[in-house]
Protein backbone atom coordinates (compact mmCIF):
# COMPACT_ATOMS: atom_id res chain seq x y z
CA UNK A 1 0.00 0.00 0.00
CA UNK A 2 2.95 2.30 0.54
CA UNK A 3 4.55 1.60 -2.79
CA UNK A 4 2.15 3.58 -5.00
CA UNK A 5 2.38 6.54 -2.68
CA UNK A 6 6.15 6.56 -2.61
CA UNK A 7 6.05 6.25 -6.37
CA UNK A 8 3.63 9.13 -6.77
CA UNK A 9 5.60 11.37 -4.45
CA UNK A 10 8.79 10.35 -6.20
CA UNK A 11 7.44 11.21 -9.62
CA UNK A 12 5.55 14.40 -8.89
CA UNK A 13 8.05 15.87 -6.47
CA UNK A 14 11.30 14.03 -6.92
CA UNK A 15 11.51 14.43 -10.65
CA UNK A 16 10.88 18.18 -10.80
CA UNK A 17 13.24 18.65 -7.88
CA UNK A 18 16.07 16.77 -9.55
CA UNK A 19 15.36 18.55 -12.83
CA UNK A 20 15.34 21.88 -11.02
CA UNK A 21 18.67 21.18 -9.40
CA UNK A 22 20.02 20.10 -12.77
CA UNK A 23 18.71 23.23 -14.51
CA UNK A 24 20.43 25.38 -11.92
CA UNK A 25 23.74 23.98 -13.12
CA UNK A 26 23.13 24.95 -16.75
CA UNK A 27 22.67 28.13 -18.74
CA UNK A 28 19.07 27.32 -19.74
CA UNK A 29 16.89 30.22 -20.74
CA UNK A 30 13.94 30.91 -22.97
CA UNK A 31 16.05 30.84 -26.10
CA UNK A 32 17.79 27.51 -25.71
CA UNK A 33 15.35 25.09 -24.06
CA UNK A 34 13.43 22.49 -26.02
CA UNK A 35 10.61 24.18 -27.90
CA UNK A 36 7.83 23.51 -30.34
CA UNK A 37 7.15 26.28 -32.80
CA UNK A 38 4.27 25.20 -34.92
CA UNK A 39 5.25 21.78 -36.23
CA UNK A 40 8.97 22.42 -35.84
CA UNK A 41 10.67 20.84 -32.92
CA UNK A 42 13.77 22.62 -31.65
CA UNK A 43 15.94 20.50 -29.38
CA UNK A 44 17.48 21.94 -26.24
CA UNK A 45 20.85 23.58 -26.76
CA UNK A 46 21.70 24.75 -23.25
CA UNK A 47 24.93 23.63 -21.71
CA UNK A 48 26.19 22.48 -18.37
CA UNK A 49 27.92 25.36 -16.64
CA UNK A 50 28.63 23.96 -13.19
CA UNK A 51 28.31 26.38 -10.32
CA UNK A 52 28.39 29.53 -12.46
CA UNK A 53 24.79 30.44 -11.59
CA UNK A 54 25.42 30.09 -7.89
CA UNK A 55 28.53 32.19 -8.12
CA UNK A 56 26.59 34.85 -9.99
CA UNK A 57 23.68 34.85 -7.55
CA UNK A 58 25.77 34.85 -4.39
CA UNK A 59 28.00 37.68 -5.57
CA UNK A 60 24.97 39.74 -6.54
CA UNK A 61 23.97 42.27 -3.86
CA UNK A 62 20.35 41.85 -5.01
CA UNK A 63 20.32 38.37 -3.50
CA UNK A 64 21.54 39.57 -0.12
CA UNK A 65 19.08 42.48 -0.20
CA UNK A 66 16.18 40.15 -0.91
CA UNK A 67 17.39 37.67 1.69
CA UNK A 68 17.51 40.39 4.34
CA UNK A 69 13.98 41.51 3.63
CA UNK A 70 12.74 37.91 3.41
CA UNK A 71 14.10 37.24 6.89
CA UNK A 72 12.50 40.41 8.29
CA UNK A 73 9.25 39.51 6.57
CA UNK A 74 9.25 35.94 7.88
CA UNK A 75 10.23 36.74 11.46
CA UNK A 76 7.87 39.74 11.56
CA UNK A 77 4.90 37.82 10.18
CA UNK A 78 5.37 34.66 12.21
CA UNK A 79 5.99 36.36 15.54
CA UNK A 80 3.09 38.80 15.15
CA UNK A 81 0.77 36.05 13.97
CA UNK A 82 1.75 33.81 16.86
CA UNK A 83 1.38 36.53 19.50
CA UNK A 84 -2.02 37.64 18.24
CA UNK A 85 -3.28 34.07 17.83
CA UNK A 86 -2.04 33.10 21.29
CA UNK A 87 -3.75 36.09 22.90
CA UNK A 88 -7.02 35.45 21.11
CA UNK A 89 -6.91 31.70 21.78
CA UNK A 90 -6.48 32.35 25.49
CA UNK A 91 -9.38 34.79 25.43
CA UNK A 92 -11.59 32.27 23.67
CA UNK A 93 -10.63 29.35 25.89
CA UNK A 94 -12.83 30.35 28.79
CA UNK A 95 -16.47 30.59 29.61
CA UNK A 96 -17.66 33.56 27.67
CA UNK A 97 -20.93 34.80 26.27
CA UNK A 98 -20.91 34.67 22.48
CA UNK A 99 -17.90 32.38 22.30
CA UNK A 100 -19.10 30.51 19.21
CA UNK A 101 -19.81 33.80 17.47
CA UNK A 102 -16.35 35.16 18.21
CA UNK A 103 -14.67 31.93 17.18
CA UNK A 104 -16.50 31.80 13.85
CA UNK A 105 -15.92 35.49 13.14
CA UNK A 106 -12.23 35.27 13.95
CA UNK A 107 -11.60 32.35 11.62
CA UNK A 108 -13.62 33.92 8.82
CA UNK A 109 -10.51 35.15 6.94
CA UNK A 110 -9.63 31.49 6.50
CA UNK A 111 -12.87 30.75 4.70
CA UNK A 112 -12.17 33.29 2.00
CA UNK A 113 -9.64 32.18 -0.63
CA UNK A 114 -6.40 34.04 -0.03
CA UNK A 115 -6.24 35.67 -3.43
CA UNK A 116 -9.72 37.13 -2.94
CA UNK A 117 -8.65 38.58 0.39
CA UNK A 118 -5.52 40.00 -1.14
CA UNK A 119 -7.50 41.71 -3.90
CA UNK A 120 -9.88 43.06 -1.29
CA UNK A 121 -6.97 44.50 0.68
CA UNK A 122 -5.65 46.06 -2.47
CA UNK A 123 -8.97 47.84 -2.77
CA UNK A 124 -8.88 48.96 0.88
CA UNK A 125 -5.30 50.16 0.50
CA UNK A 126 -5.98 52.18 -2.66
CA UNK A 127 -4.15 55.45 -2.13
CA UNK A 128 -6.59 57.89 -3.72
CA UNK A 129 -9.90 56.32 -2.98
CA UNK A 130 -9.43 53.31 -0.68
CA UNK A 131 -11.50 53.25 2.45
CA UNK A 132 -8.49 53.27 4.80
CA UNK A 133 -7.36 56.64 3.52
CA UNK A 134 -10.91 57.96 3.45
CA UNK A 135 -11.26 57.06 7.11
CA UNK A 136 -7.94 58.73 7.89
CA UNK A 137 -9.06 61.81 5.97
CA UNK A 138 -12.18 61.85 8.14
CA UNK A 139 -9.85 62.09 11.13
CA UNK A 140 -7.89 64.86 9.42
CA UNK A 141 -4.86 62.68 8.67
CA UNK A 142 -3.09 62.82 5.33
CA UNK A 143 -3.43 59.96 2.88
CA UNK A 144 -0.94 57.16 3.44
CA UNK A 145 0.74 55.72 0.33
CA UNK A 146 0.05 52.18 1.56
CA UNK A 147 1.49 50.35 -1.42
CA UNK A 148 3.50 53.05 -3.15
CA UNK A 149 6.11 53.88 -0.56
CA UNK A 150 8.74 51.21 0.19
CA UNK A 151 8.38 51.34 3.97
CA UNK A 152 4.58 51.53 4.01
CA UNK A 153 4.39 48.78 1.40
CA UNK A 154 6.47 46.51 3.62
CA UNK A 155 4.24 47.19 6.61
CA UNK A 156 1.16 46.70 4.45
CA UNK A 157 2.15 43.29 3.11
CA UNK A 158 3.07 42.11 6.61
CA UNK A 159 -0.29 43.30 7.94
CA UNK A 160 -2.16 41.38 5.26
CA UNK A 161 -0.17 38.22 5.80
CA UNK A 162 -0.73 38.35 9.55
CA UNK A 163 -4.43 38.90 8.93
CA UNK A 164 -4.43 35.81 6.71
CA UNK A 165 -2.34 33.68 9.06
CA UNK A 166 -4.01 34.24 12.42
CA UNK A 167 -7.02 31.92 11.88
CA UNK A 168 -4.91 28.80 11.25
CA UNK A 169 -2.75 29.41 14.32
CA UNK A 170 -5.76 30.37 16.40
CA UNK A 171 -7.51 27.10 15.61
CA UNK A 172 -4.39 25.03 16.23
CA UNK A 173 -3.61 26.77 19.53
CA UNK A 174 -7.23 26.55 20.65
CA UNK A 175 -7.04 22.81 20.07
CA UNK A 176 -3.86 22.71 22.11
CA UNK A 177 -5.40 24.70 24.95
CA UNK A 178 -8.41 22.43 25.08
CA UNK A 179 -6.19 19.41 25.50
CA UNK A 180 -4.67 20.81 28.71
CA UNK A 181 -6.55 19.25 31.63
CA UNK A 182 -8.50 21.79 33.70
CA UNK A 183 -7.46 20.08 36.95
CA UNK A 184 -3.95 21.41 36.46
CA UNK A 185 -5.23 24.97 36.66
CA UNK A 186 -7.39 24.19 39.68
CA UNK A 187 -4.49 22.60 41.51
CA UNK A 188 -2.25 25.55 40.67
CA UNK A 189 -4.86 27.92 41.96
CA UNK A 190 -5.11 25.98 45.22
CA UNK A 191 -1.39 26.49 45.55
CA UNK A 192 -1.89 30.22 45.11
CA UNK A 193 -0.44 30.67 41.63
CA UNK A 194 -1.55 33.90 39.97
CA UNK A 195 -2.76 34.18 36.39
CA UNK A 196 0.67 34.92 34.93
CA UNK A 197 2.28 32.02 36.80
CA UNK A 198 -0.43 29.67 35.58
CA UNK A 199 0.12 30.88 32.03
CA UNK A 200 3.91 30.47 32.29
CA UNK A 201 3.95 27.14 34.02
CA UNK A 202 0.91 25.33 32.69
CA UNK A 203 -0.32 26.92 29.48
CA UNK A 204 3.00 27.45 27.73
CA UNK A 205 4.44 23.97 28.42
CA UNK A 206 1.08 22.43 27.52
CA UNK A 207 1.13 24.22 24.19
CA UNK A 208 4.72 23.43 23.33
CA UNK A 209 4.07 20.53 20.99
CA UNK A 210 1.41 22.36 19.02
CA UNK A 211 3.19 25.67 18.93
CA UNK A 212 6.53 24.25 17.88
CA UNK A 213 4.89 22.56 14.91
CA UNK A 214 2.77 25.52 13.82
CA UNK A 215 5.68 27.91 14.18
CA UNK A 216 7.86 25.73 11.97
CA UNK A 217 5.12 25.28 9.38
CA UNK A 218 4.21 28.91 9.37
CA UNK A 219 7.85 29.92 9.04
CA UNK A 220 8.18 27.71 5.98
CA UNK A 221 4.91 28.94 4.48
CA UNK A 222 5.68 32.59 5.11
CA UNK A 223 9.19 32.29 3.70
CA UNK A 224 7.63 30.96 0.49
CA UNK A 225 4.47 33.07 0.61
CA UNK A 226 3.97 33.83 -3.03
CA UNK A 227 0.41 35.12 -3.50
CA UNK A 228 0.37 37.90 -0.91
CA UNK A 229 3.36 39.70 -2.33
CA UNK A 230 2.78 38.87 -5.96
CA UNK A 231 -0.83 40.00 -5.99
CA UNK A 232 -0.59 42.92 -3.58
CA UNK A 233 2.47 44.75 -4.86
CA UNK A 234 4.01 42.57 -7.59
CA UNK A 235 7.14 42.99 -5.48
CA UNK A 236 7.07 46.75 -5.82
CA UNK A 237 7.46 49.62 -5.46
CA UNK A 238 10.74 48.97 -7.24
CA UNK A 239 11.66 45.66 -5.67
CA UNK A 240 11.01 46.80 -2.08
CA UNK A 241 8.68 43.96 -1.13
CA UNK A 242 10.14 41.28 -3.39
CA UNK A 243 10.97 38.16 -1.34
CA UNK A 244 13.23 35.39 -2.62
CA UNK A 245 10.39 33.31 -4.03
CA UNK A 246 8.69 36.09 -5.94
CA UNK A 247 12.06 37.21 -7.27
CA UNK A 248 12.85 33.72 -8.54
CA UNK A 249 9.42 33.57 -10.13
CA UNK A 250 10.01 36.90 -11.77
CA UNK A 251 13.24 35.61 -13.32
CA UNK A 252 11.54 32.74 -15.10
CA UNK A 253 7.99 33.96 -15.77
CA UNK A 254 7.87 37.76 -15.74
CA UNK A 255 11.17 39.12 -17.01
CA UNK A 256 12.14 38.65 -20.59
CA UNK A 257 14.11 36.71 -21.72
CA UNK A 258 13.08 34.09 -19.21
CA UNK A 259 16.09 32.94 -17.26
CA UNK A 260 15.24 29.40 -16.18
CA UNK A 261 18.63 28.38 -14.88
CA UNK A 262 19.17 31.33 -12.61
CA UNK A 263 15.64 31.08 -11.31
CA UNK A 264 16.31 27.42 -10.48
CA UNK A 265 19.52 28.40 -8.69
CA UNK A 266 17.54 30.86 -6.53
CA UNK A 267 15.06 28.08 -5.85
CA UNK A 268 17.72 25.63 -4.74
CA UNK A 269 19.25 28.27 -2.48
CA UNK A 270 15.83 28.89 -0.90
CA UNK A 271 15.46 25.18 -0.28
CA UNK A 272 18.91 24.94 1.28
CA UNK A 273 18.18 27.91 3.55
CA UNK A 274 14.89 26.41 4.70
CA UNK A 275 16.33 22.97 5.35
CA UNK A 276 18.98 24.69 7.41
CA UNK A 277 16.34 26.49 9.45
CA UNK A 278 14.39 23.27 9.95
CA UNK A 279 17.44 21.33 11.11
CA UNK A 280 18.50 24.01 13.58
CA UNK A 281 14.96 24.36 14.84
CA UNK A 282 14.63 20.64 15.35
CA UNK A 283 17.91 20.48 17.19
CA UNK A 284 16.81 23.31 19.47
CA UNK A 285 13.59 21.46 20.21
CA UNK A 286 15.42 18.27 20.95
CA UNK A 287 17.58 20.07 23.47
CA UNK A 288 14.40 21.06 25.28
CA UNK A 289 13.38 17.41 25.39
CA UNK A 290 10.91 17.38 22.51
CA UNK A 291 10.33 13.95 21.04
CA UNK A 292 10.44 14.49 17.33
CA UNK B 1 -21.63 25.50 38.53
CA UNK B 2 -19.13 28.27 38.24
CA UNK B 3 -15.63 27.38 39.22
CA UNK B 4 -13.46 29.89 40.93
CA UNK B 5 -11.28 30.77 37.99
CA UNK B 6 -14.20 31.80 35.85
CA UNK B 7 -15.16 34.58 38.17
CA UNK B 8 -14.35 37.84 36.50
CA UNK B 9 -14.97 41.38 37.55
CA UNK B 10 -17.30 43.38 35.33
CA UNK B 11 -14.35 45.51 34.25
CA UNK B 12 -12.30 42.51 33.13
CA UNK B 13 -15.33 41.16 31.35
CA UNK B 14 -15.86 44.40 29.49
CA UNK B 15 -12.18 44.50 28.54
CA UNK B 16 -12.31 40.95 27.23
CA UNK B 17 -15.37 41.64 25.12
CA UNK B 18 -13.94 44.91 23.82
CA UNK B 19 -10.73 43.22 22.73
CA UNK B 20 -12.60 40.38 21.06
CA UNK B 21 -14.98 42.77 19.33
CA UNK B 22 -12.09 44.80 17.95
CA UNK B 23 -10.39 41.63 16.70
CA UNK B 24 -13.67 40.45 15.19
CA UNK B 25 -14.14 43.76 13.41
CA UNK B 26 -10.65 43.54 11.92
CA UNK B 27 -11.22 39.95 10.84
CA UNK B 28 -14.65 40.50 9.36
CA UNK B 29 -14.35 43.95 7.81
CA UNK B 30 -12.49 43.17 4.55
CA UNK B 31 -14.78 40.35 3.40
CA UNK B 32 -17.80 42.35 4.49
CA UNK B 33 -16.65 45.42 2.63
CA UNK B 34 -16.10 43.31 -0.45
CA UNK B 35 -19.68 42.12 -0.23
CA UNK B 36 -21.00 45.66 0.26
CA UNK B 37 -18.97 47.03 -2.64
CA UNK B 38 -20.17 44.35 -5.01
CA UNK B 39 -23.72 45.68 -4.71
CA UNK B 40 -22.79 49.26 -5.52
CA UNK B 41 -23.02 50.79 -8.95
CA UNK B 42 -19.69 50.71 -10.74
CA UNK B 43 -18.96 54.42 -10.22
CA UNK B 44 -19.58 54.23 -6.49
CA UNK B 45 -17.09 51.41 -5.91
CA UNK B 46 -14.94 53.58 -3.71
CA UNK B 47 -17.57 55.56 -1.85
CA UNK B 48 -17.36 55.15 1.90
CA UNK B 49 -21.10 54.95 2.37
CA UNK B 50 -22.96 51.69 2.59
CA UNK B 51 -25.02 50.82 -0.45
CA UNK B 52 -27.04 53.84 -1.53
CA UNK B 53 -28.16 52.52 -4.91
CA UNK B 54 -28.47 48.79 -4.52
CA UNK B 55 -27.74 46.99 -7.76
CA UNK B 56 -26.89 43.54 -9.01
CA UNK B 57 -25.50 44.98 -12.25
CA UNK B 58 -21.97 43.87 -11.36
CA UNK B 59 -23.13 40.29 -11.00
CA UNK B 60 -25.12 40.21 -14.19
CA UNK B 61 -22.22 41.83 -16.05
CA UNK B 62 -19.72 39.28 -14.74
CA UNK B 63 -21.97 36.31 -15.43
CA UNK B 64 -23.29 37.40 -18.81
CA UNK B 65 -20.58 39.46 -20.49
CA UNK B 66 -17.29 37.91 -19.39
CA UNK B 67 -15.71 34.48 -19.52
CA UNK B 68 -16.16 34.18 -15.77
CA UNK B 69 -18.40 31.11 -15.98
CA UNK B 70 -15.79 29.31 -18.09
CA UNK B 71 -13.12 30.05 -15.47
CA UNK B 72 -15.50 28.90 -12.78
CA UNK B 73 -16.09 25.65 -14.62
CA UNK B 74 -12.36 25.11 -15.11
CA UNK B 75 -11.73 25.67 -11.42
CA UNK B 76 -14.56 23.38 -10.34
CA UNK B 77 -13.26 20.51 -12.48
CA UNK B 78 -9.63 20.96 -11.46
CA UNK B 79 -10.34 21.46 -7.77
CA UNK B 80 -12.93 18.67 -7.60
CA UNK B 81 -10.63 16.07 -9.12
CA UNK B 82 -7.70 17.29 -7.01
CA UNK B 83 -9.70 17.05 -3.80
CA UNK B 84 -11.00 13.53 -4.43
CA UNK B 85 -7.63 12.18 -5.55
CA UNK B 86 -5.73 14.12 -2.89
CA UNK B 87 -7.86 12.88 -0.01
CA UNK B 88 -7.60 9.31 -1.24
CA UNK B 89 -3.82 9.38 -1.65
CA UNK B 90 -3.30 11.23 1.62
CA UNK B 91 -5.51 8.77 3.51
CA UNK B 92 -3.79 5.67 2.15
CA UNK B 93 -0.35 7.16 2.77
CA UNK B 94 -1.26 8.28 6.26
CA UNK B 95 -2.65 4.86 7.07
CA UNK B 96 0.39 3.08 5.73
CA UNK B 97 2.75 5.27 7.71
CA UNK B 98 0.64 4.94 10.83
CA UNK B 99 0.19 1.15 10.80
CA UNK B 100 3.07 -0.51 9.04
CA UNK B 101 6.64 -0.47 10.18
CA UNK B 102 8.82 -0.59 7.15
CA UNK B 103 12.35 0.44 6.35
CA UNK B 104 12.55 4.06 5.31
CA UNK B 105 9.52 5.08 7.32
CA UNK B 106 11.14 7.85 9.30
CA UNK B 107 12.76 9.32 6.19
CA UNK B 108 9.35 9.18 4.51
CA UNK B 109 7.81 11.19 7.36
CA UNK B 110 10.58 13.69 6.98
CA UNK B 111 10.13 13.77 3.26
CA UNK B 112 6.48 14.64 3.73
CA UNK B 113 7.40 17.52 6.00
CA UNK B 114 10.27 18.71 3.88
CA UNK B 115 8.15 18.89 0.73
CA UNK B 116 6.45 21.78 2.51
CA UNK B 117 9.68 23.66 2.00
CA UNK B 118 9.95 23.22 -1.72
CA UNK B 119 9.55 26.68 -3.03
CA UNK B 120 7.38 27.24 -6.04
CA UNK B 121 10.51 28.58 -7.69
CA UNK B 122 12.43 25.27 -7.72
CA UNK B 123 9.55 23.18 -8.95
CA UNK B 124 7.80 25.51 -11.30
CA UNK B 125 10.25 25.55 -14.19
CA UNK B 126 10.86 21.79 -14.29
CA UNK B 127 7.14 21.16 -13.90
CA UNK B 128 6.50 23.63 -16.69
CA UNK B 129 8.92 21.78 -18.94
CA UNK B 130 7.60 18.41 -17.84
CA UNK B 131 4.02 19.41 -18.54
CA UNK B 132 5.04 20.95 -21.84
CA UNK B 133 6.70 17.74 -22.96
CA UNK B 134 3.62 15.75 -21.94
CA UNK B 135 1.36 18.26 -23.71
CA UNK B 136 -0.36 19.03 -20.44
CA UNK B 137 0.09 22.80 -20.46
CA UNK B 138 -3.28 24.51 -20.63
CA UNK B 139 -4.83 21.18 -19.65
CA UNK B 140 -6.77 20.73 -16.41
CA UNK B 141 -4.90 17.46 -15.78
CA UNK B 142 -1.62 19.36 -15.61
CA UNK B 143 -2.84 21.56 -12.78
CA UNK B 144 -4.39 18.60 -10.96
CA UNK B 145 -1.03 16.83 -10.88
CA UNK B 146 0.65 20.02 -9.72
CA UNK B 147 -1.84 20.66 -6.93
CA UNK B 148 -1.47 17.11 -5.68
CA UNK B 149 2.22 17.76 -5.12
CA UNK B 150 1.31 20.67 -2.86
CA UNK B 151 -1.57 19.19 -0.92
CA UNK B 152 -0.80 15.51 -0.50
CA UNK B 153 2.32 15.67 1.69
CA UNK B 154 0.82 17.88 4.38
CA UNK B 155 -2.48 16.00 4.29
CA UNK B 156 -0.77 12.62 4.60
CA UNK B 157 1.05 13.99 7.58
CA UNK B 158 -2.19 15.09 9.22
CA UNK B 159 -3.93 11.83 8.40
CA UNK B 160 -1.14 9.88 10.08
CA UNK B 161 -1.81 11.77 13.29
CA UNK B 162 -5.45 10.87 12.90
CA UNK B 163 -4.95 7.18 12.31
CA UNK B 164 -2.61 7.06 15.28
CA UNK B 165 -5.57 7.95 17.51
CA UNK B 166 -7.61 5.00 16.24
CA UNK B 167 -6.83 1.85 18.25
CA UNK B 168 -4.98 -0.89 16.40
CA UNK B 169 -7.40 -3.44 17.93
CA UNK B 170 -9.97 -2.32 15.39
CA UNK B 171 -7.69 -3.38 12.56
CA UNK B 172 -7.01 -6.67 14.28
CA UNK B 173 -10.68 -7.44 14.74
CA UNK B 174 -11.21 -6.72 11.07
CA UNK B 175 -8.45 -9.12 10.16
CA UNK B 176 -10.00 -11.77 12.41
CA UNK B 177 -13.30 -11.31 10.60
CA UNK B 178 -11.54 -12.12 7.36
CA UNK B 179 -11.08 -8.70 5.80
CA UNK B 180 -7.94 -8.04 3.78
CA UNK B 181 -5.78 -5.06 4.75
CA UNK B 182 -7.45 -2.76 2.25
CA UNK B 183 -10.90 -3.93 3.34
CA UNK B 184 -10.03 -3.22 6.96
CA UNK B 185 -8.85 0.22 5.99
CA UNK B 186 -11.82 1.01 3.79
CA UNK B 187 -14.68 -0.46 5.83
CA UNK B 188 -13.53 -0.01 9.41
CA UNK B 189 -10.81 2.59 9.84
CA UNK B 190 -11.78 5.18 7.26
CA UNK B 191 -15.26 5.80 8.67
CA UNK B 192 -13.72 6.44 12.07
CA UNK B 193 -11.32 8.95 10.57
CA UNK B 194 -14.10 11.05 9.07
CA UNK B 195 -13.12 14.25 10.88
CA UNK B 196 -9.60 13.84 9.52
CA UNK B 197 -10.97 13.34 6.04
CA UNK B 198 -13.03 16.49 6.42
CA UNK B 199 -9.97 18.50 7.40
CA UNK B 200 -7.86 16.98 4.63
CA UNK B 201 -10.56 17.59 2.06
CA UNK B 202 -10.98 21.16 3.23
CA UNK B 203 -7.26 21.84 3.11
CA UNK B 204 -6.89 20.35 -0.36
CA UNK B 205 -9.92 22.22 -1.64
CA UNK B 206 -8.80 25.56 -0.27
CA UNK B 207 -5.22 25.10 -1.48
CA UNK B 208 -6.30 24.30 -5.01
CA UNK B 209 -9.16 26.81 -5.14
CA UNK B 210 -6.84 29.63 -4.10
CA UNK B 211 -3.61 28.70 -5.88
CA UNK B 212 -2.13 31.50 -7.95
CA UNK B 213 1.46 30.91 -9.04
CA UNK B 214 1.09 27.66 -10.97
CA UNK B 215 -2.28 28.64 -12.34
CA UNK B 216 -0.87 31.89 -13.72
CA UNK B 217 2.17 30.20 -15.21
CA UNK B 218 0.61 27.07 -16.72
CA UNK B 219 -2.70 28.30 -18.03
CA UNK B 220 -2.89 30.87 -20.79
CA UNK B 221 -5.62 31.96 -23.15
CA UNK B 222 -8.85 33.34 -21.77
CA UNK B 223 -10.87 30.10 -21.92
CA UNK B 224 -8.22 28.12 -20.06
CA UNK B 225 -7.78 30.35 -17.02
CA UNK B 226 -8.87 29.34 -13.57
CA UNK B 227 -10.55 31.76 -11.21
CA UNK B 228 -7.28 32.97 -9.69
CA UNK B 229 -5.87 33.80 -13.09
CA UNK B 230 -9.11 35.21 -14.43
CA UNK B 231 -9.67 37.56 -11.55
CA UNK B 232 -6.32 39.18 -12.24
CA UNK B 233 -7.58 40.27 -15.64
CA UNK B 234 -10.21 42.50 -14.03
CA UNK B 235 -7.72 44.49 -12.02
CA UNK B 236 -4.26 44.85 -13.46
CA UNK B 237 -1.91 47.57 -14.54
CA UNK B 238 -4.19 48.77 -17.32
CA UNK B 239 -7.74 48.23 -16.19
CA UNK B 240 -9.37 48.74 -12.84
CA UNK B 241 -12.76 47.14 -13.07
CA UNK B 242 -13.41 46.97 -9.34
CA UNK B 243 -17.13 46.45 -9.86
CA UNK B 244 -16.62 43.17 -11.75
CA UNK B 245 -13.77 42.22 -9.47
CA UNK B 246 -15.86 42.45 -6.32
CA UNK B 247 -18.83 40.61 -7.77
CA UNK B 248 -16.62 37.84 -9.14
CA UNK B 249 -14.74 37.64 -5.84
CA UNK B 250 -17.96 37.17 -3.90
CA UNK B 251 -19.08 34.38 -6.20
CA UNK B 252 -15.68 32.70 -5.84
CA UNK B 253 -15.73 33.02 -2.07
CA UNK B 254 -19.15 31.42 -1.63
CA UNK B 255 -18.21 27.79 -2.43
CA UNK B 256 -15.10 28.11 -0.29
CA UNK B 257 -17.14 29.47 2.59
CA UNK B 258 -19.65 26.60 2.23
CA UNK B 259 -16.90 23.97 2.31
CA UNK B 260 -15.43 25.78 5.26
CA UNK B 261 -18.73 25.87 7.13
CA UNK B 262 -19.04 22.14 6.59
CA UNK B 263 -15.50 21.36 7.77
CA UNK B 264 -15.00 23.90 10.55
CA UNK B 265 -16.51 21.71 13.30
CA UNK B 266 -13.73 19.22 12.64
CA UNK B 267 -10.91 21.69 12.21
CA UNK B 268 -9.86 21.93 15.83
CA UNK B 269 -9.74 18.20 16.47
CA UNK B 270 -8.24 17.53 13.05
CA UNK B 271 -5.40 19.98 13.33
CA UNK B 272 -4.67 19.00 16.90
CA UNK B 273 -4.35 15.36 15.98
CA UNK B 274 -2.19 16.25 13.03
CA UNK B 275 0.14 18.66 14.75
CA UNK B 276 0.68 17.10 18.14
CA UNK B 277 1.07 13.50 17.09
CA UNK B 278 2.98 14.15 13.90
Amino acid sequence: MVAPVVLVIGVIIGYPLVRGAHLSLTDANEANVERHIGVNHLPATYEFTGLANYRAVLSDPVFWDRLGWTVVWTVGCVSLTFLIALTLANMLNRKLRGRTFYRLALILPWAVPAFISVFTWRMLYNEKSGILNKLLAGGGIDAVPWLNDPTWAKLSVIAVNVWLGVPFMLVALLGGLQSIPGELYEAAEMDGANAWQRFRNITMPGLRAVSSTVILLSTIWTFNMFPVIFLLTRGGPGDATEILVTYAYRLSFVDSPRNFSQSAAWGVLILVLLSFVAVIYRRALRKQGEVW
Amino acid sequence: MRTHRNKRGPLASAGLHTALLVATAVAVFPPLWLLVTSFKPRNDAFSTSLVTHFTVANYTHVLADTTFLTWFGNSVIIVGVTTVLGVFIAATTGYAVSRFRFPGMRPLMWLLLITQMFPVAVLIVPLYNLLASLNLLNQPAGLVVTYLTIAVPFCAWMMKGFFDTIPVEIDESGRVDGLNPFGTFWRLVLPLARPGLAVTGFYTFVTAWAEVAYASAFMTGEENLTLAGGLQTFVNQYTNDWGSMTAAAVIIAVPAALVFAFAQRHLVSGLTAGTTKG
